[in-house]
């Protein structure tokens, strides 16, 4: 297990490098010229090719790329804004807890609403739960999250006034956009586990737990429930990623100061050392997570715990287990 | 020696005929799609949609360009049925028009995904090997990047415009689409006919676009419609934060973006964009579930 980790996380580098080859070779041929957007209007000829020896600009391509990777593999550097000339990876320190606050507070959402909607919805099938469920889950799933943030602006913010629009001022102001963010994905998630019960219920094994007759509740928890997990696990991980990268979306319409933010300022300016930087940490958090929901699978399901064990180990297992009197 | 009698021979015929298919796998998705409720009403939303916006002139009687300064933020009534917008125009007339261009950008997306995605679906199943790896993995790559994050960045770089919105939102969707031709390709290029055309001197390119390529299509043509939703999304999305189709040019996104600056004094503008918005979502979600479980029948409980 150990040494599939290892695996996992080594290659998580050629993915990273991949990426990072892929926004750096946008922005080198992007249109635009950064040392005038750094300068301003009226420099002189010296200025402007001072500055650009400064910014490291006047050398080829690969020398650019050699050098931004070993600037932020060596000191954590992702280069200094064109615009504000302030470092960008102090300005993703500053931001990236909140971005990362909302997309926690999002998945947990969706989990703990998701899954026991689910499950009502699954072991009471075809009852009015299940329809009004279903139905719900439906319509939530066809609201992308910049609908329902200027819907539930419109309704608790400007009808109702109950919550602020913009700011992160109290605790108040979380609630809109981590539930604009992350409603879709409540109604993704409840659906997944509806199927994926339903399908796990009708198991044999579930039926010779009920006929053994051991108690519902246990039945549910221990037989259907860990066994319902994998597409769950799936579903929840994929969302994670969905909702960071919604936070651009979500940051901008309430005025968040995260991450999301800060690359739409990097967009609208052109600024590209913030769009790389801000685009190589999303890629790297979502490589993170698929491992995490990798790992998930093997945490829940001994059997693809299993394929990961090594050789000898599997060995010793099967020896350990082997049927007897068989041979 | 044996001889049949006509009689004989056509109930013989009958008989042999009933044990091969008499339908294609397509005819089969469809009419697996047809005997689904919500897929069906799915696929309703969506025809009366793209009808609507195909023949917008027939539905509206306003330009979606003329301003009418006398008419600012008219609420909604029997001249105007979703109201005016700030330039005084006519909001059902700005969301037909606007949704040609949304449709148009989601159809010239998704071709391209398509193309690139028989492509390199193609090459990897086909060929194998190391092209095959290769290959894999720079899609594996492209995937770790979300698909709207990495239609922003493109976006950002190519500039505004339909064509390079198109190609922003369908570079996303190209290792779905390629994934899917290639375990296709993989499950057909073994199969005994495919031999027999490579024995009787079929080269590589026919024995790719006569043979095998075909076969793949209903299976591609199924899985880009599930796309389309996704691609309209995120055309909606990057116009809604100020990237893909500028203003005057109408589209869903950015009408709501303005909308959005009016929201506490003028709301037609914000809630009937939204509802168009979410209506389409709800349309192709509904018409992507009927024909995912109309592919796969086995995954439908």
């Amino acid at each position: 297990m150990a040494r599939y980790i290892l695996k996992r996380l080594l290659w998580i580098i050629p993915v990273m490098l991949g990426v990072l080859l892929i926004v750096f070779t946008i922005s080198y041929l992007a249109p635009g010229d950064p040392v005038r957007t750094a300068l301003g209007s009226g420099y002189t000829e010296e200025r402007y090719l001072e500055k650009q020896i400064e910014l490291g600009l006047d050398k080829p391509f690969w020398v650019q790329l050699w050098n931004y990777i070993v600037g932020i593999v060596t000191r954590f550097d992702f280069g200094k804004s064109y615009v504000t000339n302030i470092s960008v990876s102090s300005e993703i320190m500053h931001r990236l807890p909140i971005t990362i606050g909302i997309g926690l507070l999002g998945v947990i959402l969706t989990m703990i609403i998701g899954i026991p909607f689910g499950m009502v919805s699954a072991l009471k099938q075809y009852s009015i739960y299940d329809y009004s469920v279903t139905v719900l889950s439906l319509l939530c799933a066809a609201i992308p999250n910049f609908v329902a943030a200027l819907l539930l602006i419109l309704l608790f913010c400007v009808n109702l006034n109950w919550l602020p629009v913009t700011g992160l001022d109290t605790w108040k102001s979380w609630i809109l956009p981590v539930i604009s963010n992350s409603i879709a994905g409540v109604a993704v998630v409840t659906r997944m586990s509806r199927t994926s019960i339903l399908e796990v219920v009708r198991q044999d094994y579930i039926r010779t737990a009920r006929a053994k007759g051991i108690e519902e509740r246990r039945v549910i928890r221990k037989h259907v429930l860990t066994n319902a997990l994998i597409p769950i696990i799936t579903v929840v991980g994929g969302q994670m990623c969905t909702i960071v990268a919604g936070s651009i979306i979500i940051e901008t319409i309430f005025s968040i100061p995260g991450l999301g933010m800060y690359l739409y300022s990097g967009i609208s300016n052109r600024d590209y050392p913030i769009i790389n930087g801000c685009v190589l940490l999303i890629a790297f958090f979502v490589c993170v997570m698929n491992l995490l929901t990798d790992l998930a699978y093997a945490a829940v399901d001994p059997r693809i715990k299993a394929q990961y064990q090594t050789k000898k180990k599997k060995a010793v297992h099967l020896a350990e287990n082997a049927p007897i009197g068989e041979d | 020696m044996l001889r049949f009698t006509k009689k004989q021979r056509q109930t013989y015929e009958a008989e042999l005929l009933k044990t091969t298919r008499s339908k294609s796998r397509f005819s089969d998705v469809m009419g697996r799609l047809a005997k689904s409720k919500l897929g069906m009403v799915g696929l309703a939303i969506v025809v009366v949609l793209v009808i609507l916006v195909i023949f917008a002139p027939l539905f509206t009687k306003y330009d979606y360009a003329a301003q009418d300064y006398s008419n600012r933020f008219q609420y909604p009534s029997m001249q105007h049925i979703m109201g005016t917008d700030d330039y005084g125009r006519d909001i059902w007339a700005r969301m037909l028009y606007g949704g040609r261009i949304s449709l148009l950008v989601a159809v010239i997306a998704v071709a391209i995904s398509m193309v690139s995605g028989i492509v390199l679906g193609a090459v990897t199943g086909y060929f194998g090997g190391k092209v095959d790896i290769i290959i894999c993995r720079i899609l594996d790559i492209l995937m770790a990047i979300p698909a709207l994050l990495l239609a922003i960045v493109i976006s950002a770089a190519l500039g505004t415009g339909v064509v390079n919105t198109a190609l922003a939102v369908s570079i996303g969707t190209i290792p779905g689409a390629a994934r899917i031709v290639r375990s296709t390709v993989m499950t057909i290029k073994d199969q005994e006919y495919v031999e027999a055309a490579k024995a009787t001197g079929s080269n590589n390119a026919r024995t790719i676009f006569v043979h095998i390529l075909p076969n793949t299509l209903p299976t591609l043509i199924v899985d880009s419609t599930l796309r389309i939703g996704g691609c309209i999304l995120g055309i909606f999305g990057l116009s809604f934060i100020g990237l893909g189709v500028q203003p005057p040019t109408p589209e869903w996104g950015s009408i709501l973006n303005v909308g959005r600056q009016y929201i506490r004094t003028f709301w037609p503008m914000t809630v009937y964009p939204s509802l168009m918005i979410a209506l389409v979502m709800f349309g192709f979600n509904l018409l992507g579930d009927g024909l995912r479980d109309a592919l796969d029948p086995k995954l439908k409980n």
